[in-house]
């Protein structure tokens, strides 16, 4: 069955990395996946979004407005952002910790977070919000907010394959050296809900 | 045969690498860049890479190594052809041997970019061969495609993607190395007759390019990656002809409803006209769906009157299609539904989302340039100056709070255009503010002549021993090539004593007061100087523990904040905090404090 899937967040938050774990992880399964993200001018602290498609007679990585079956939000914003691709009964996860872009902080900008996670819960039906940020405490490490996102995921039922298969991929893919890390990230978020 | 995962980039250098690649040379720009990176990681050690120190060089290099009988690749962005135009031009008159692919990705958007020039007419203006890739696969298979026409008819071709098909990622079918094409040049061999431009020559020659092009629009109208898909009804009268990733952003919308003729059009020049009859014949109207400008729908006007076809062609010049930017899925299916009643997607009806943070790109915490761009700053505060920019990371000092970018054009243009302001206003303290990859690749001869003509400004070197902007490759100053060698640097206060300039200070920018009475002292001089404000990328650097602000001392004044505007220093409740996460320690706000406030950022020895 094809899937339409959206990461977004921040530069440096490891959203391109998680695009291509769900890739191999796919193609592992032989589903076909294309994708593509932003690259060049969108610096650290830029905005950051991966579109992934997986499935049958895909032409382009891209995809229309309403057409996304899951976005994973690795900021608020950022999810409120691209939530015109959502699909009428897609699926929202959301990390609630905000990130301040440097423009607030010359506006005096008050930015938290908080109205964006309300917005979300009040448009879309099926929504999970983490605070991502507070996991990765828990685990120890800040570095591991895309697997605590991507487990988070898996959980939601909407991505082709099982922690136990993404896993296997974590371990072929990632430095060996985090790979006891990232199972416990992955692990945590599981639980989550 | 087996899958992997690729890049568009990554795909058009794996198909070069499997078409026998030899040598590819090219200069870094987005989106082209990862070609030449994707092929020195995979390099047996049979092809030689190199970063040239400009298109032109790179094109150049190629085109000797192709005259010996390799095959070669130079790699480019757009912008990057102006540059490498002038071999180009000529090179098309003289051909090769070997064959010769010149990948130049163009960027509709512009997402990175100063221009939204389309590659295909530079394809028709210099009389070459031009292939247009429609997906990540298609690049694949179409580079060795590209190796062989260019081979078989003795000419350089063009290769031209644009950003979505060089930075989507698909999995695709690639080659086992068993399959791999190999490629023995069989060297240069003297002919006067071939190889030196003369007036004669070039008349036979353009003649004989003619006659080739008129041959290859018949061999094209056969070349497989040029079709027509029939309508889903025979009735219909109405057709779409389109081409690189706008046709899968067609053929995305028409996925599953009646579509109408289709037309793809993989080689823009020479223009498949047998082809374009063909699709033509019967219709009464054809939408053209292109980025960039509007070539195919000139061609297909052209061929309607040539052949005396009463087919209403439409596009971006019925301003059915819209002139300038990228198409994307919705675009694509609104014009297809004004056009041939395609019922588009339904978007979701949402309450108004609250107003979101702009997060535009910024110098990175840490930036040396930050600092160069203030101690400028600081020390012509009260004078009427002009800060010329040029193109990398540093045309980001344009953003507030710095605001020190007063011009940009293009690669190295900033020195002369300084010298151009100085001369019509000479009350007025003129910078130029250029690179160290920059100054190589083409701001050195600006120098030369700023120097020889008498001009008076102060050239800012900003040294950050990288190009950073496109990721990180060597260039002259950096002592190691992508051969992997460690190599003698260019010098570049010798460089620049060396072309006559007399004053030449290196400071680093982190010292602020030091970098702030360099810049007092040497832009009072007369005639052309400079400074070199030296300092490693910050992302290169392992950065020093992050500063902390002491909340019984700061009067959160904002002082950090609004004149730095460095990504690390934020609000938090309020307060002046550091994002521990960004922060590298670099000292710059510490010394701007002026309550000494900020603590800390010492380098771990």
């Amino acid at each position: 069955m094809n899937k339409n899937i959206l990461l977004c967040g921040v530069g440096g938050q490891g959203i391109v990395l998680t695009s291509k774990l769900i890739a191999a992880a796919s193609m592992a399964k032989n589903i076909p996946v294309m994708s593509a993200e932003t690259i060049g001018m969108a610096q650290k602290g830029g905005s950051v979004f991966s579109f992934l498609k997986t499935g049958e007679n895909l032409y382009c990585p891209m995809f229309s407005e309403g057409t996304a079956d899951l976005i994973i939000g690795f900021e608020p914003a950022e999810a409120v952002r691209m939530l015109p691709y959502l699909k009428a009964d897609g699926t929202v996860i959301v990390n609630s910790h905000p990130i301040m872009p440097v423009t607030a902080a010359l506006n005096g900008g008050t930015y938290n977070g908080g109205e964006m996670i309300d917005y979300l819960k009040a448009n879309v039906k099926n929504i999970f919000v983490l605070d991502g940020d507070e996991v990765c405490r828990k685990i120890g490490s800040p570095k591991v907010l895309n697997m605590v996102m991507l487990g988070a995921a898996i959980k939601s039922g909407c991505l082709p394959f099982t922690l136990d298969e993404i896993k296997e991929t974590v371990q072929k893919t990632v430095n060996p050296k985090f790979y006891e890390l990232n199972c416990k990230a992955l692990d945590e978020a599981e639980k989550l809900f | 045969m087996h899958t992997e995962f690729l890049m568009g980039n990554a795909a058009i250098a794996m198909g070069a690498v499997a078409a026998g690649l030899n040598l590819i040379s090219g200069y870094p720009g987005t989106p082209s860049t990862e070609v030449l990176e994707t092929t020195a990681k995979k390099n047996t050690g049979n092809i030689y890479v190199e970063w040239s120190v400009n298109e032109k060089a790179a094109l150049e290099l190629a085109a000797g190594a192709a005259y010996s009988g390799a095959r070669t690749m130079v790699t480019m962005k757009q912008v990057g052809l102006n540059v490498a135009s002038d071999p180009l031009m000529s090179l098309a008159y003289v051909g090769v041997k070997g064959g010769m692919v010149i990948m130049v990705a163009d960027d509709p958007g512009p997402i990175s970019s100063q221009t939204e020039q389309d590659t295909r007419h530079f394809a028709a203006f210099s009389k070459l061969p031009c292939f247009d890739p429609s997906s990540v696969q298609e690049a694949y298979d179409m580079i060795g495609d590209a190796f062989e026409y260019s081979e078989k008819y003795h000419t350089p071709v063009l290769f031209r993607p644009t950003t979505r098909v060089c930075h989507g990622y698909a999995s695709i079918n690639v080659k086992d190395i068993e399959e791999y094409l190999v490629n023995t040049p069989e060297g240069f061999i003297k002919d006067s007759s071939k190889w030196v431009i003369f007036p004669r020559l070039s008349y036979n020659n353009h003649i004989k390019i003619e006659q080739r092009n008129e041959e290859l629009s018949d061999v094209f109208s056969q070349y497989d990656k040029n079709i027509i898909i029939p309508a889903t009804d025979n009735s219909c009268k109405k057709g779409i002809a389109t081409h690189g990733i706008s046709y899968s952003y067609v053929m995305e919308a028409l996925s599953g409803q009646n579509a109408p003729r289709i037309m793809k059009v993989a080689t823009p020049f020479p223009f498949p006209e047998k082809l374009a009859v063909e699709f033509l014949s019967g219709l009464d109207e054809v939408l053209c769906i292109e980025e960039l400008d509007p070539v195919i729908e000139k061609e297909l006007t052209y061929i309607c009157g040539k052949y005396g076809l009463s087919v209403k062609i439409r596009g971006k010049l019925t301003h059915d299609v819209k002139p300038a930017g990228e198409n994307s899925c919705k675009s694509v299916s609104e014009n297809l539904s004004a056009f041939s009643g395609l019922v588009p997607t339904k978007s979701v009806e949402r309450a108004t989302p609250p107003q979101l943070p702009v997060r535009p790109p910024v110098l990175c915490a840490g930036c040396p340039h930050r600092a160069s761009f203030f101690a400028v700053k600081e020390a012509m505060k009260g004078k009427k100056t002009a800060f010329c920019g040029d193109i990398g990371c540093y045309t980001l000092g344009n953003a507030m709070p710095l605001d020190m970018v007063d011009t940009c054009l293009c690669m190295g243009a900033g020195v002369n255009i300084t010298q151009g302001i100085g001369k019509i206003e000479p009350d007025t303290t003129c910078f130029a503010f250029v690179g160290d990859s920059t100054f190589f690749a083409s701001a050195i001869t600006g120098v030369v002549n700023a120097v020889y003509n008498q001009a008076d400004m102060t050239l800012i070197v900003l040294d950050n021993s990288t190009t950073a902007m496109t990721g990180h490759q060597p260039h002259p100053g950096t002592g190691r090539t992508m051969m992997g060698e460690i190599v003698e640097k260019v010098d570049i206060e010798a460089v620049l004593h060396g072309i006559g300039v007399k004053t030449v200070e290196t400071v680093n920018p982190l010292e602020l007061s030091k970098a702030v009475d360099c810049v007092k002292r040497v832009s009072s001089e007369k005639g052309v100087k400079a400074i070199i404000f030296r300092s490693p990328c910050a992302v290169l650097i392992k950065p020093s523990t992050p500063v902390i602000v002491d909340e019984n001392k700061c009067v959160q004044c904002k002082k950090c904040i609004n004149s730095l505007g460095c990504p690390g220093i934020v609000l938090e409740e309020g307060k002046v905090c550091i994002e521990q996460s960004l922060c590298t320690g670099c000292g710059l706000c510490k010394q701007v404090c002026p309550t000494k406030a900020i603590m800390g950022g010492e380098r771990d020895e």
